[in-house]
């Protein structure tokens, strides 16, 4: 009885310190990772220091995937050993990192923006949290494409982040939809149609389904196409000051009156991007329309989702006028303990040669101009595009793109707004056959409901 | 209280053994004044610290969560936000209840909760009922209801989202053989209400058929022996013997179901993809919930969101307090 009692409160004992200790080692973990974060304290050249870079979805910088850029600039430094910590939503990535910011705790050393979210970070009370390029030695924003150093500026002037890529849109079609509709299919031919005005592209549209093949629409999605239209504008859903002017921009007006066209004479496929159920990039494989705004990064999803049974039959054609959709930049937070270190790296990462080797290895445009104008950029193609033994020239293209986009001012509510428009106005439109004018209001509605104004 | 009080008063074994310990110790002055104090603190005190692990945990995580998101809703504060904001009175409650959206979102938590729960509870009853009877593989099939319950609420929706795919799911093409075409489960407002509760249907179904044959387990079978002698059919014993007497348990699956409804989130949640937390292109199917998630953590409105919150709270009072009532009055009809 005794030893037997004994034992039992020996087990609870063990089982509560090892509950303990689990405890204690997941505390322990990430304080321990937060110290390493801290500890080196002060820096010198010599000293072994661990540098933290938070980023989302794919950068292509790491050993396993990537463009093994960070063992590259170990190689280069060696005191320096590099960690990445990557989630792999982009949302959630900003959410937390917007907390981490506020409270000033559990920062990396360089943290990844997407242009998404830049207008925000720049807003005052996030933009004092981060270093101020400018101060740092051999920073110039001129080697940047002109808008993209801009986009990171805050109103006093300082810039918090170097940018990584940029997301030149182009336009991919499928060849064998646009020849039974009776449209030519050579990219120079098919670029002539629209050259220049996006109403010429929903013209095309008509042609296209006056013949088009059953079951087949000129266009994925009113929401891809109101995009699409908006990144072209210089006028977009907020004015200079980021105040949003979405009600009265006409550049919203533009790119909203010609998806509400499209989605009233069907040459939308009433699909949502990116939704979370797959129909989308289930459309691509059984080939459900014949035309999706393409933005560099692009690519490589209309390649992975149409697979290989579809090879040869997409080619990429230039946009009726030129715009941006996407892109990142990097900043070092103030929280960090080398800061020099860091933004060393962030230069050495966002410099042309290593945008470069990205661009070969994964096709995000580099938005350093140096390596915008690299021949190696210049003169790569993608097979999967164009037909057999002619493969579609995709750097020309985005490098050419690339260097015709105006900037446009972009605010805080941007990314709000934008989505209220595209998946409840359009969207809506699309799936409910609601009037321009009710799908607008409707938007209006929202947006106040949301923002307040 | 009432334990010390009878402590005290027939306390003569615990007073009977300070008296020796104190002499066998040898306390130097004031010995029995001091142990008496001290017992009288034990007994009287001592019973709140029993207690005291539950009411701590309750303050920390049940009353401090409800007072301070009234405070919150009291005040303008946004998400992350450092500071406490700033006071507006019951702005955002008027705002409320001048809001088309939050009146969407009362309309569809209501359509939704009427639509899942009361199918759910009929059904329940009645498979409760085939289970009662002696039947072959009786504990097999008591397990097998049970089981949507044991699936978590996301797989059991991206199973049905794609069921109810309007393109290819298999439910469009099921009724395509009965002519049935192109309904759209995902725009559509009845149509999507209507695969939404299906969802919670399919989980919830077979725990209350389950609480339910607990219940008709306790049943007398005196009663339905008699009432067999008096003729009455299987059908008429259910009516008059079944539900009569399980009438408690089926008053307390209604109030457990009707707060599950009101809190409804994930199915809806999931079920709209990409659109998730706006509960469809335009609002079909955006609960309570959903709205309130919508402007905490999407808008980051965590003022308003915790507005939402407390009329949730009242709402569900109110329901509580009218299903009281209806109990209470059917318990007098009965006369018992």
């Amino acid at each position: 009885m005794r030893t037997s009692g004994r034992t039992r409160k020996a087990a609870v004992i063990a089982v509560a310190g090892l509950a303990t200790c689990a405890t204690l080692i997941t505390g322990c973990s990430s304080s321990d990772d937060n110290g390493s974060k801290g500890s080196d304290g002060k820096s010198s050249s010599s000293e072994q220091i661990t540098l933290h870079i938070g980023d989302f979805n794919e950068f292509g910088y790491n050993d396993k995937t990537g463009a093994k850029l960070f063992s590259e600039y170990e190689a280069l430094h060696p005191n320096i050993k590099i960690v990445e910590d990557n989630v792999t939503d982009g949302q959630q990535y900003w959410d937390s990192l917007k907390l981490h910011l506020q409270q000033g705790s559990g920062l990396d050393d360089i943290q990844a923006i997407e242009v998404g979210y830049i207008a925000e970070a720049i807003q005052p009370q996030l933009a004092s949290k981060f270093v101020d390029f400018k101060s740092i030695k051999g920073f110039s924003a001129d080697d940047w494409v002109s808008y993209k150093e801009k986009q990171a500026t805050t109103a006093d002037g300082q810039v918090i982040g170097v940018g990584t890529d940029i997301g030149p849109t182009a336009i991919c079609y499928r060849t064998d939809f646009f020849q039974q509709a009776g449209l030519p299919t050579d990219p120079q031919q098919v670029a002539a149609l629209w050259n220049g005005d996006w109403a010429k592209f929903v013209q095309v549209g008509e042609q296209f389904k006056a013949k088009a093949p059953s079951g087949v629409a000129f266009t994925d999605s009113a929401g891809g196409l109101f995009n699409a239209v908006l990144s072209s504008q210089p006028t977009q859903f907020s004015d200079q000051t980021g105040k949003l002017v979405y009600d009265s921009s006409p550049g919203v007006k533009t790119a909203w009156d010609l998806s509400a066209k499209a989605v009233k004479e069907g040459l939308t496929a009433k699909l949502q991007q990116f939704d979370s159920n797959n129909t989308w990039s289930a459309a691509f494989k059984t080939g459900k329309f014949a035309t999706v705004a393409c933005p560099s990064w692009m690519t490589g999803l209309v390649s992975t989702n149409s697979g290989p049974a579809n090879k040869g039959k997409w080619d990429i054609a230039q946009p009726p006028q030129a715009g941006n959709w996407g892109g990142s930049f990097l900043a070092v937070t103030k929280a960090s303990k080398h800061q020099a270190e860091a933004a060393a790296l962030a230069q050495w990462l966002t410099a042309a040669a290593q945008e470069v080797k990205i661009f070969q290895k994964f096709g995000n445009i580099p938005s350093n101009k140096g390596g915008l104008s690299d021949p190696a950029v210049q003169n790569t193609t993608n097979d999967y595009f164009g037909p057999a033994g002619k493969p579609a020239p995709t750097g020309k293209i985005f490098a050419t793109t690339a260097q015709s986009i105006q900037p446009a001012p972009i605010g805080p509510d941007d990314g709000t707004v934008k989505d209220i428009i595209t998946k409840n106005g359009l969207l809506d439109m699309e799936q409910r056959g609601t009037s321009s004018e009710k799908a607008w209001s409707n938007v209006k509605a929202q947006v106040k409901d949301k923002l307040g104004e | 209280m009432a334990t010390s009080v009878r402590a005290t008063s027939d306390g003569s074994p615990p007073s009977s053994r300070p008296a020796p310990s104190t002499s066998r110790r040898g306390d130097p002055g004031a010995p029995g004044n001091w142990r008496a104090k001290l017992y009288r603190l034990d007994t009287k005190a001592s019973p709140y610290a029993y207690i005291a692990p539950f009411f701590l945990v309750f303050a920390a995580f049940g009353l401090f969560p409800l007072i301070y998101t009234g405070w919150l809703s009291l005040h303008h504060v946004e998400l992350g936000e450092s500071g406490s904001g700033s006071w507006v009175g019951f702005d955002n409650y008027t705002n409320l209840w001048d809001n088309q959206f939050f009146w969407k979102a009362l309309r569809n938590t209501f359509t939704l909760g009427v639509i899942s729960t009361v199918p759910q509870l009929m059904m329940a009853l009645g498979l409760a009922h085939l289970l009662n009877y002696k039947l072959r593989a009786r504990g097999f099939f008591r397990v097998a209801i049970l089981a949507p319950y044991a699936t978590s609420i996301a797989a059991a929706a991206l199973v049905f989202v794609q069921l109810f795919n309007p393109d290819y799911g298999m439910i469009n093409q099921l009724l395509g053989h009965f002519g049935v075409d192109g309904i759209r489960w995902d725009s559509s407002k009845w149509p999507a209400q209507i695969a939404i509760s299906s969802i919670v249907t399919w989980r919830w179904t077979g725990y209350n058929a389950l609480i339910y044959l607990a219940a008709m387990q306790a049943v007398p079978s005196d009663l339905y022996e008699a009432a067999a002698l008096d003729g009455a059919s299987r059908w008429r014993q259910f009516i008059s013997v079944t539900i009569p007497s399980i009438r408690p348990t089926i008053f307390f699956t209604i109030i457990v179901s009707t707060i599950g409804a009101t809190q409804l989130f994930g199915e809806p949640l999931i079920y709209g993809g990409g659109v998730g937390p706006t509960g469809g292109t335009d609002h079909q199917y955006q609960t309570l919930s959903l709205y309130m998630y919508d402007k905490g953590w999407q808008v980051g409105q965590l003022g308003q969101a915790s507005a939402v919150a407390w009329v949730m709270l009242l709402i569900l009072l109110l329901i509580g307090a009218v299903q009281l009532l209806v109990i209470r009055r059917s318990r007098r009809k009965l006369g018992s």
